[in-house]
């Protein structure tokens, strides 16, 4: 039986048990319309024996997807004659995954082998079995949850209060996501990254010169041994996100303050969602735009100043990223600026400062830590930025400040090692998780901060 | 200090009000600049990108006389359906060309001539035959799409170096004698990707990121409003939902391609989910969205008014009625909008979809969101990445696609906002 006859099969019986929960409920509360006796609403006494129907078979089935291809792929493994059984681990996998490929039906040359026909069999009748058993029993279960539910049915049975404690867990597990999806995260970029450092030397790799990653897989392949000491990577991304924040900032801040304390009310609303539009476009878009113009562009300028460009250079990276955090910084900066009380300014103006003094020496200096909370953000923002330094900056690690030269980032490190084959044993795979571990951590410390401090300052004027 | 005289006062104050009040106009000019610098970089970013663009959805086509000859089709005459299907349509294309233009005669310039159709012309000619085989042995005038440097020549978009001067000479007949045209590139929005520019499309990228966002919809917008329920309405004040609240606002700032390792160690590697999946991109889009999701979800329900709350408890709802029967409708339309806003995020992102295996080159468009597919922001990087100069064209114009649909659906979030907001 297939799953989604299964699925059907199941809210039919969810739907058939409301009803008849209702309807017993409604007979024994005295008929309809007379229902005083009961504690709830007849419809919760459907609710709850839907909930009985559905919610045990779910459990059962959800169980029998994560386990039932474990148990079965072990029973095919005991099946197999032992030359095949005593293989290597890795080479073990292969075998099983040409087993799986042949029950599916694709023909695999190495496994025309009988031995591999007759686990592959093995393995659809299990699989068969194993689905016919699954069927059976989950709507048995889903029946024996109805039936109990429908006989608990009475009078002063408290259906209402059961729902509702079945969708507040639920409420509860949705809720856990969040803080499932931190853990996930942190579980598997640390887990892979203990891999890779016991391979390769913390040490290396945190204050290591060199980054070339373009490591033999296979034993028969040319490649050098590999190197993987990140600084490159860490100044790389610094120098890029550097020279964003230098465009930013000022014209981030700037236009936050023009908006706020020059521009008319009518100006104001219109240039504000124009800005706005520069948050909505796609990274990739950016990307595009550094590579295929910015790029060129510079490139250009300099040979007819007579320097020596790189065409992916880490200034054309830059500028563009620059552009795509200005409305980040300005809108940012726009909050803290419209939440210095205005009595700061009417003080200012009364001592006799012009606007911009007031703006210098006053509110600046007011809403210094929200700016600096809002940099702090833009930077965090800056350094994980994927797109447009994959597009627009280079592969090579070179440690360089020249803005003119390419460098390389941890982002594009992290793309360029992960996008194409991988061997999930090989330190080269295993480094694009560790610098992730690098990339999330910095990230997660510069927002801590950022959120702190913004948050104390807006504390600070309520 | 001695004593100024009121005129030597007067002086002094008048010099510096000047300073003042130019380093007052220098400041103004510098935030005026600013203003006009960022409207500046859309203005150039949009022009740049429709000024490539608008090229690919306009195609050129040749008109040729093709004859579907049954010796070269189907010398057996068994008219077998996979005979009609295999067989050497672009000799057909070859015959019509050397028979218009007689004076290709060596091999070199006859290479030239057939490099003018592009190679989609022979599948467009098998299909025309399998719909229809009584076409066999007859004679038809059929427009094929011409070459992707050919479509660069004719538009305009200076392709001359690439091709040679007979090319050119060829191209500058076939035009006087109306045999090319162009047309309203339908193919672009119909077929997949491919490595030849001119049969390139983005209907395959389309589904593709269609399904991640409806398994992304379908998850995150369920999750992420009763997760803001519970933590607005239920969540007692302790530790745990402490700690939830800052996560949830870290996991709005960590960077995208973070996600893209946890799909890839978690959804491929754990799970054995399958690779380049719209299945798996959906629901490494849905751990993103959440915490955006989420955000807006609480701020809606935080403007629905406590009298609201307090009528609903004072007529006896318990509080579980009172969220889903009064809260959650009042709140519904800021929560829509912050799915929507979510939504438009989603469909941009790229980088965490690299991770998981969406920069396959795929022909085929996906049939579900367990077929392996690209999504329209990868395609985009995946045409701006190759050597094809053509591509860049159908770069940007895959560009102005996708920016159309954020537009419709940040238009429709900024219509749902002012139709619903409620001022209590």
């Amino acid at each position: 039986m297939r799953l989604t006859t299964l699925v059907l099969i199941l809210t039919a019986m969810a739907l058939a048990a409301f009803y008849l929960g209702r309807n017993r409920a409604v007979a024994i509360g005295g008929g309809s319309g007379k229902a005083r006796l009961l504690h709830s609403l007849p419809k919760y006494y459907g609710y709850y024996t839907a909930m009985w129907c559905v919610l045990p078979g779910l459990a059962l089935l959800l169980a029998w997807t994560a386990f039932s291809d474990t148990v079965i792929t072990s029973r095919v493994i005991e099946s197999l004659p032992d030359s095949l059984r005593n293989q290597p681990e890795a080479q073990l996998g292969l075998t099983l995954n040409d087993i799986r490929n042949l029950a599916a039906g694709q023909m695999v040359d190495e496994a025309r082998r009988p031995e591999f026909a007759v686990a592959a069999d093995l393995y659809n009748n299990l699989r068969l079995a194993a689905q016919k058993l699954l069927s059976g029993l989950i709507i048995a279960v889903s029946f024996l949850g109805f039936a109990l539910a429908w006989w608990g049915v009475q009078p002063k049975f408290r259906a209402r209060n059961h729902v509702e404690l079945a969708i507040k867990v639920a409420l509860i597990a949705a809720s856990l996501v969040a803080i499932l999806t931190t853990l996930g995260i942190l579980l598997s970029v640390t887990f892979e990254s203990i891999r890779f450092f016991r391979q390769v030397p913390f040490d290396d790799f945190l204050f290591g010169l060199t980054w070339s990653p373009q490591m033999a897989i296979r034993a028969d392949q040319v490649g050098s041994s590999g190197a993987f000491g990140a600084v490159p990577l860490f100044a790389g991304t610094l120098l890029i996100s550097g020279i964003a924040l230098i465009v930013a900032v000022p014209i981030g801040l700037m236009i936050a303050i023009y908006l706020s304390e020059y521009a008319r009310p009518a100006l104001r609303r219109v240039v504000k969602p124009v800005l706005e539009v520069l948050a909505g476009i796609p990274t990739v878009v950016y990307g595009y735009f550094a590579a295929l113009t910015v790029a060129p562009v510079i490139r250009q300028w300099g040979d007819s100043m007579g320097l020596d460009v790189a065409s992916e250079s880490a200034l054309g990276a830059g500028l563009v990223m620059g552009i795509m955090i200005i409305p980040f910084v300005s809108s940012l900066s726009d909050d803290v600026i419209n939440a210095v009380p205005q009595s700061m300014r009417d003080g200012s103006y009364a001592l006799g400062a012009t606007k911009s003094e007031t703006i210098k020496r006053v509110i600046l200096r007011a809403a210094l830590p929200g700016i600096v909370g809002g940099v702090l953000l833009a930077a965090s923002r800056a350094i994980g930025e994927t797109m447009i330094v994959v597009m627009a900056a280079g592969l090579s690690a070179n440690l360089t400040a020249n803005p003119l030269e390419s460098v390389t980032t941890v982002t594009v490190q992290i793309v360029t090692l992960l996008v194409g084959d991988q061997e999930f044993d090989s330190p080269k795979t295993l480094a694009a998780f560790a610098l992730g571990l690098v990339l999330f951590v910095v990230t997660l410390i510069l927002n801590i901060i950022a959120l702190q401090v913004v948050r104390r300052y807006r504390e600070q004027y309520d | 200090m001695a004593m100024l005289t009121p005129a030597e006062t007067r002086r002094r104050v008048d010099a510096s009000l000047r300073r003042r009040y130019r380093s007052e106009w220098l400041f103004r000019l510098y935030g005026l600049v600013s203003v006009l610098l960022g409207i500046g970089f859309i203005l150039v970013l949009f022009t740049t990108i429709i000024g490539n663009g608008y090229g690919a959805f306009r195609q050129v086509f040749i008109k040729l006389e093709v004859q579907f000859d049954p010796s070269v089709i189907d010398p057996g005459g068994t008219r077998q359906q996979d005979t009609l299907a295999s067989a050497d349509y672009a000799q057909l294309i070859k015959t019509s060309l050397s028979t218009l233009f007689p004076d290709a005669e060596d091999r070199a310039s006859r290479r030239e001539l057939n490099a003018l159709v592009s190679s989609g012309g022979a599948f467009q000619l098998q299909k025309m035959l399998l719909a229809d085989p009584t076409l066999l042995g007859q004679t038809r005038d059929v427009w094929l799409p011409a070459d992707d440097e050919v479509n660069m020549v004719v538009k305009g978009r200076d392709g001359a170096q690439r091709l040679s001067d007979r090319q050119m000479a060829w191209i500058q007949t076939l035009e006087s004698s109306g045999r090319l045209e162009q047309r309203f590139n339908t193919l672009f929005f119909t077929a997949g990707d491919s490595r030849e520019p001119e049969l390139a499309g983005i209907w395959g990228a389309t589904k593709g990121s269609f399904f991640m966002l409806l398994v992304t919809l379908f998850l995150s917008f369920p999750l992420g409003v009763a997760a803001a329920i519970y933590l607005e309405e239920f969540a007692p004040r302790n530790w745990l939902v402490d700690v939830i609240e800052v996560n949830i606002n870290n996991l709005a700032a960590v960077p995208s391609i973070v996600f893209g390792l946890l799909g890839l160690a978690v959804f491929i590697n754990f799970f054995g989910m399958p690779r380049s999946a719209p299945l798996v991109g959906g629901l490494v889009l849905t751990l993103m969205t959440l915490p955006v999701i989420i955000i807006a979800s609480r701020a809606a329900i935080k403007s629905v008014p406590p009298s609201v709350r307090e009528a609903a408890l004072g007529v006896g709802a318990s509080a579980m009625q009172m969220v889903f029967h009064h809260v959650l409708p009042l709140a519904l339309p800021g929560m829509m909008t912050g799915a929507i806003i979510g939504m438009a995020r989603a469909l941009g992102e790229s980088a965490p979809l690299l991770m998981i295996g969406m920069v396959a080159f795929v022909v085929e468009p996906p049939g579900g969101p367990m077929s392996p597919s690209t999504a329209l922001p990868v395609q985009i990087y995946l045409w701006a990445d190759s050597p094809e100069r053509a591509f860049v064209e159908r770069t940007s114009a895959a560009i102005m696609v996708l920016l159309a649909f954020l537009l419709v659906m940040n238009a429709a979030a900024v219509w749902l906002r002012s139709r619903f907001e409620r001022r209590w």
